[in-house]
């Protein structure tokens, strides 16, 4: 399972992802930003960090590079993408993912540990799971804030993944903190899934979301 | 033609605001009491085009496709020849 792992200047989790990913099993290769042809792969992961310095909006920059033509091609052949933090804000500023993640509720960068719920298990990032369980992520962003106007319809079509138990730390609405497309295949997640990937992290409730690529 | 482009972009109305809260609290620790404080972002640039309405078509297209996110934004035109 050739996963890739896509970087732009600026990002910053992409050696923690490449390492999660052959924890999980999987055989990594890093992407850059100016690649189109992403025909090699069998599935991709777009890291966080800070692409293009957060300039305009997080993830507004990164949306319209070469790369996304490719993270396209791969969606229009079925293939898993998963966006974590900046990686979950660019693929909803490129529109693959509904909604918005903006600016925190407290405006500051937050890092800390969160208790998270499962919410659907259709996807295969979080297939390993079972619905409704309680797993601990960290998350560490100042653009995290979930927002959509239309959620009844993400009720209704199951797309909802993960939502905040408890604490909900950046005032996303109902909570919310992942969210899938229609086909659950395309994933963007706040939290860090490769930062609790191995228990000397503090937890390695995160590594199914690896684990899950590779049994795709 | 030469023109002097300004596109303002704010949020739509209703949305949360976190920085212009922070921005009303903080005058309130300096005893300076304000109402409805907003944020919005300005950005300039210069643009050569055949006409006004052209440039606009362009400005517009601008904005849809990268100056803002239309989920959370209104934004606003301005568009002016430059003077020889």
């Amino acid at each position: 399972m050739k996963v890739g792992v896509i970087r732009f200047p600026g990002s910053n989790c992409d050696r923690d992802v490449y390492h999660a990913l052959e924890l999980a099993g999987g055989e990594p290769e890093y992407v850059w930003w100016n690649q189109k042809d992403l025909s090699n792969l069998d599935a991709a992961v777009i890291p966080g960090g800070f692409s293009y310095g957060d300039y305009l909006r997080a993830g507004a920059i990164a949306a319209i590079t070469p790369v996304i033509d490719g993270i396209k091609s791969l969606v229009a052949e079925e293939k898993p993408v998963l966006g974590i933090c900046n990686g979950a804000q660019i693929l909803a500023e490129v529109g693959l993912v509904p909604g918005v993640f903006t600016v925190n509720e407290n405006p500051k960068f937050n890092c800390q540990w969160t208790q998270l719920k499962v919410k659907t298990t259709r996807t295969p990032f979080t297939s390993l799971y079972h619905k409704d369980q309680i797993i601990k992520m960290p998350v560490a962003h100042a653009e995290g804030r979930y927002v959509n106007e239309d959620l009844e319809l993400l009720h209704d079509q199951d797309q909802i993944v993960l939502q905040f138990e408890g604490e909900n730390p950046n005032g996303s609405m109902e909570a919310i903190t992942g969210v899938c497309d229609e086909t659950g295949l395309i994933c963007a997640v706040m939290p860090h899934p490769e930062r609790a990937s191995d228990m000397i992290l503090g937890s390695d409730d995160g590594l199914n979301f690896f684990k899950g690529i590779i049994n795709f | 033609m030469r023109y002097d482009v300004q596109v303002k972009i704010s949020l739509k109305k209703g949305m949360l605001n976190p920085e212009a809260s922070t921005i009303e609290r903080a005058l309130a620790l300096l005893g300076y009491e304000v109402q409805d404080t907003d944020t919005i972002d300005i950005i300039k640039f210069v643009l050569d085009e055949d006409t006004e309405e052209k440039a606009r078509e362009e400005v517009d297209d601008m904005c849809q496709r990268l100056l803002c996110n239309p989920v959370i934004h209104d934004y606003e035109i301005e568009i002016n020849p430059q003077e020889d």
